[in-house]
């Protein structure tokens, strides 16, 4: 008797489960077979499920038109070069922040807080102002240079740091080791998880960004995939079939990246406190 | 000597950080700052005061924005962390089969941007062409205006946002979930304490510090959101799901008022800041 009732309630809860992941799951499938459908089907009523002849040729036409290898290697230039640089800056800044003591060290972690309070949303207009004056209005350049620094990544490996023993330095100064030395040669060949995890936010992080290129980037040479994707999504008449493969194209590489790093990611004790 | 060797070491490895900090956060949060007591309009600035600020309380479509925002954190919140907590109660539990697909399942939204978290929900609840529709009128239902009415496109935003909110909050949740001690369930169980009672009692009150920082970032992040609603509904109909940020992006870059724009963001970051004090001040009393 007992043991029925278990087996029903297990049932159940994963009954339910499964009715949560077919809602989060059909939002994205819908999407998916619906662009493979020919654009007259697409608002041809009664809609059917699966598409009924089913083609590439909206994949085929986003393609071709509106430049959008451009896009996708605009997108693709700024996430890797942003994601290399943010490593190497956050990296030796989380290591300072962790093995030295100078106040005005402190200090700086101070200001490092300071910066998850003000988004970037809050200073539009100045920070539009300060990309003009250096000149870096309408580049990949001042897409990618005001990226780099994150108070996230700086926080994984200041706490990575942290629990490095101080032992470890000291040994290797001894031995006569520079500074240099010691961080390139011994801290950041250790710190290679976190390099991981932050390497996968950090490609999430700029390749779905929308806020720095809707600030930075005017002409359409220099269009990323999200402000591509935002005006025709923006259009008096939305051009349906070519927004719904262009989105399907779009989301491949982060997908990739999901199923090759996965446990990086869903290892739930190494993002606890992550943000985004 | 050793020690001024280090101080110039440790300088180079934060130097390429502080330099980023004070030409793209501190520079821009003062010009900012700056802007709100100007009638800067991208060519010249006049200092006007606080007449921005005055003129910010009474504008009438300002206060909706904020109130919109309000609204839009106050219901968005609490579904994002029920959602989150459920579905992480669910991937933890013992009675469930078949976790490991469910979890990428709910994780899946995080990879998708918010630009195309729009376009799905948009394409989903099309009034005239969308599946929900389609469905709803099959079932004889009629079909719901989800975009001619502020109230429905309202509900299709609350929809898309819990959608890509989950995923990061459900691991939250989850590692929380993983370490409450098991003993205070077999505990409980000896005290002869049903399911709701060990929720209540056990794991509502483990997973308190937790809820404090998942509600007070969801707050923070849905206070900002911009571009979701930028391609789901684009501020319509009328400006019914306009919420501060893009009232702060239209005003400044669409009718290069950048004065006012300028206060208006400074009344936001307030509001921010708030929120960002509050939870660290909650992560250094469970911290120690």
């Amino acid at each position: 008797m007992f043991k029925f009732k278990e087996n029903q309630s297990s049932a159940f809860l994963t009954i339910l489960m499964y009715i949560m992941v077919i809602l989060f799951l059909f939002p994205i499938l819908w999407l998916l077979l619906s662009s493979f459908k020919p654009g007259g089907e697409l608002f041809d009523y009664p809609l059917s499920f699966l598409p009924e002849n089913p083609t590439v040729e909206n994949y085929e036409y986003a393609w071709t038109t509106m430049n959008f290898v451009r896009y996708f290697l605009n997108t693709s230039i700024v996430t890797v070069v942003t994601t290399l640089l943010t490593i190497l800056a956050s990296a030796s800044c989380g290591f300072a922040l962790a093995k030295y003591r100078y106040k005005w060290l402190a200090v700086f972690f101070i200001c490092i807080l300071a910066t998850t309070m003000l988004p970037t949303e809050v200073i539009m207009n100045p920070t539009f102002t300060v990309i003009q004056s250096l000149n870096q209005y309408d580049s990949l350049a001042g897409l990618i240079i005001p990226s780099i620094s994150t108070a996230t990544g700086i926080f994984m490996f200041r706490q990575f740091f942290l629990s490095v023993p101080d032992d470890l330095l000291e040994s290797a100064r001894i031995d006569g080791a520079s500074e240099g030395r010691i961080f390139f040669r011994l801290m950041l060949p250790i710190a290679k998880p976190i390099m991981i995890t932050l390497a996968i936010f950090s490609f999430q992080w700029r390749w779905n960004d929308y806020i720095w290129p809707l600030i930075v980037i005017s002409s359409p040479e220099n269009y990323t995939l999200q402000i591509a994707l935002r005006n025709i999504v923006g259009a008096d008449s939305i051009n349906w079939p070519l927004l719904l493969s262009a989105s399907v194209i779009s989301i491949l590489p982060m997908v990739v990246l999901f199923f090759i790093f996965q446990r990086y990611i869903m290892d739930s004790q190494a993002t606890s406190g992550l943000k985004d | 000597m050793i020690k001024n060797r280090n101080a110039a070491w440790a300088l180079a490895f934060v130097g390429a950080n502080i330099i980023l900090f004070l030409i793209f956060f501190l520079g821009p949060a003062l010009l900012g700052l700056y802007y709100s007591f100007t009638d800067y309009s991208g060519i010249s600035a006049s200092f006007i005061g606080l007449e921005n600020y005055i003129e910010l309380f009474q504008d009438s479509s300002f206060y909706g924005a904020l109130f919109r925002t309000i609204v839009y954190a106050g219901i968005g919140v609490p579904l994002i962390y029920s959602v989150s907590l459920g579905v992480s109660l669910l991937l933890t539990s013992s009675k469930t089969r078949g976790k490991g697909l469910a979890k990428i399942a709910f994780f899946f939204p995080w990879l998708i941007s918010p630009i195309i978290a729009g376009v799905i929900w948009r394409w989903l609840f099309g009034e005239s062409f969308g599946f929900v529709n389609f469905i709803l009128g099959s079932l004889g239902l009629g079909s719901v205006p989800w975009s001619s009415n502020g109230i429905m496109a309202f509900v299709v935003l609350f929809f898309a946002t819990v959608w890509i909110g989950t995923a990061f909050n459900m691991l939250l949740f989850m590692s929380a979930l993983v370490n409450i001690p098991k003993t205070y369930y077999d505990a409980a169980m000896i005290d002869g304490a049903n399911t709701i009672q060990k929720f209540w009692h056990i794991t509502l009150p483990a997973l308190r510090p937790t809820s404090f920082m998942v509600v007070l970032l969801s707050v923070f992040n849905l206070m900002k959101e911009f571009p979701l609603i930028q391609s789901l509904t684009d501020g319509g109909p009328g400006s019914d799901t306009t919420l501060l940020v893009q009232y702060i992006y239209e005003t400044g870059f669409n009718q290069l008022n950048i004065g006012y724009a300028s206060a208006a963001s400074m009344i936001l970051f307030v509001l921010l800041m708030s929120f960002a004090l509050l939870r660290l001040r909650g992560e250094k009393r469970w911290e120690n």
